[in-house]
């Protein structure tokens, strides 16, 4: 398996940590909805420094992570893209609309705390 | 003037002819031209001088003094005379090179180094002109040889220059390039990208990486990118600039644009660039102001401030 999934408190951290294969990204979709659902995280962070390239079917798939797992109640950071990925996303105008973003795991989960602190406050 | 190291020349030329006749067979012309580089050397003096006279009068060179465009015309004559004789244009192709790299800082422009060739063509043909007028036939054959050779020179220093030119014009633009587009830190998590002068599509992808490779070295926050130094934006820079904001989003990294003036801004609407992702502030010391406060809010300050305040 080529990525590693911790539970760390209310929050589900997906390390990507080589590049996927088409099946892959499906099954980590499954996956990581499951586990949101098991664990009742309330936020998920998505590593992808380790991914050199993002082609759209990886943009897509983790555009749906995304809103998959808020149906399931938790929110998605995504963490690490790398430059001249990210250049390539946005020149091919890759829909990323959904998406945050941090840049490494500290902003990710200040992010997250931001985020799901309002909710749990409206929620409780 | 007359101290010439060139001096015994003119005694050489009987010796030029004579001896050259057998190696140039297979070139008419060269028996002529060599007639004609002796003699040419043999009024070196007068001829430099009357040269170095017109140039003056024609308000050529006007950035040098007489007795700098005295010494350079000599040699450039010597050169000049030298690639008559030879027909090889390698070495004065060199020296145009280097005259060029000279000049070429102090102003001097192609007009002049054009007109000075040109000159000295038209000195030594009506120096040919004076000296063979009695025999037109003699002085068609040798304008024959002349010409050609006057023609290939003239073109050679020119050609020079301008390629000599283009290289000063290219490094140059290398190093702005190069210098132009400088990501600074200005506090922990916050950089500004001051943007100063022409944006084209290449320059614009440059900065973009550098921007990314800044974000992620300093793991900035917040980028303020002022664009006080944009004299006008065309669509193709604006798309640039808004794939410059959108990756330093994918990054992690929030923008702030500043210092739009009128006309950029009324360029912007004109073009109908969307820019609903771009959050800008009128100058660069408001968009300071919100960049410390998106990253105070954003990082620990903010979160420390309510943690505070719960307990």
């Amino acid at each position: 398996m080529s990525v590693a999934i911790l539970r760390e408190g209310d929050y589900l951290i997906a390390a990507i940590l080589s590049d996927l294969t088409d099946k892959e990204v499906l099954e980590l979709r499954g996956e990581l909805t499951e586990l949101v659902g098991r664990y009742r995280s309330r936020g998920l962070v998505i590593d992808v420094s380790a991914l050199d390239v993002i082609d759209s079917f990886v943009a897509r798939a983790l555009r749906a992570i995304v809103l998959t797992v808020r149906l399931r109640g938790a929110q998605t950071v995504i963490v690490g893209i790398q430059p001249d990925v990210a250049i390539a996303l946005v020149q091919f105008r890759l829909n990323l609309g959904p998406l945050r973003v941090a840049l490494d795991l500290d902003a990710a989960r200040t992010l997250l705390d931001q985020l799901t602190e309002g909710e749990a406050e409206d929620g409780r | 003037m007359d101290r010439e190291p060139d001096a015994p020349d003119p005694d050489e030329e009987p010796e030029q002819q004579t001896e050259e006749h057998p190696a140039q067979e297979s070139h008419d012309a060269d028996p002529l031209l060599q007639e004609l580089v002796a003699h040419l050397r043999e009024n070196r003096t007068e001829l430099r001088e009357e040269w170095a006279r017109r140039i003056s009068e024609a308000d050529l060179l006007g950035v040098m003094s007489d007795e700098e465009i005295f010494s350079e015309a000599t040699e450039v004559f010597d050169n000049y005379v030298d690639a008559l004789e030879t027909g090889s244009i390698e070495n004065l192709q060199t020296y145009a090179r280097e005259l060029s790299e000279r000049i070429i800082p102090r102003g001097v422009e192609t007009h002049e180094v054009l007109g000075i060739v040109l000159l000295l063509r038209d000195i030594l043909a009506r120096e040919l002109f004076a000296k063979y007028q009695r025999d037109s036939e003699h002085l068609n054959r040798i304008l024959d040889a002349y010409e050609p050779a006057a023609n290939r020179i003239a073109v050679t220093v020119g050609v020079s220059f301008v390629e000599e030119r283009e290289r000063v014009i290219n490094e140059q633009q290398e190093a702005i390039r190069d210098l132009s587009t400088p990501v600074l830190q200005i506090r922990e998590r916050l950089l500004i990208l001051p943007i100063i002068g022409v944006l084209d599509s290449q320059r614009a992808r440059q900065l973009t990486q550098q921007l990314l490779a800044a974000i992620r070295d300093n793991r900035a926050a917040v980028v303020v990118i002022d664009i006080t130094g944009v004299a006008t934006i065309d669509r193709t820079v604006a798309n640039h600039l808004v794939q410059a904001v959108e990756a330093s989003r994918l990054m992690g990294a929030s923008t702030i644009l500043t210092g739009l003036s009128p006309e950029v801004t009324q360029a912007l609407v004109d073009l109908d660039v969307d820019l609903s992702m771009m959050q800008t502030v009128g100058d660069l010391q408001g968009g300071l102001e919100e960049a410390e406060r998106l990253a105070g809010y954003r990082g620990a300050g903010a979160t420390d401030a309510t943690r505070r305040a719960e307990t």
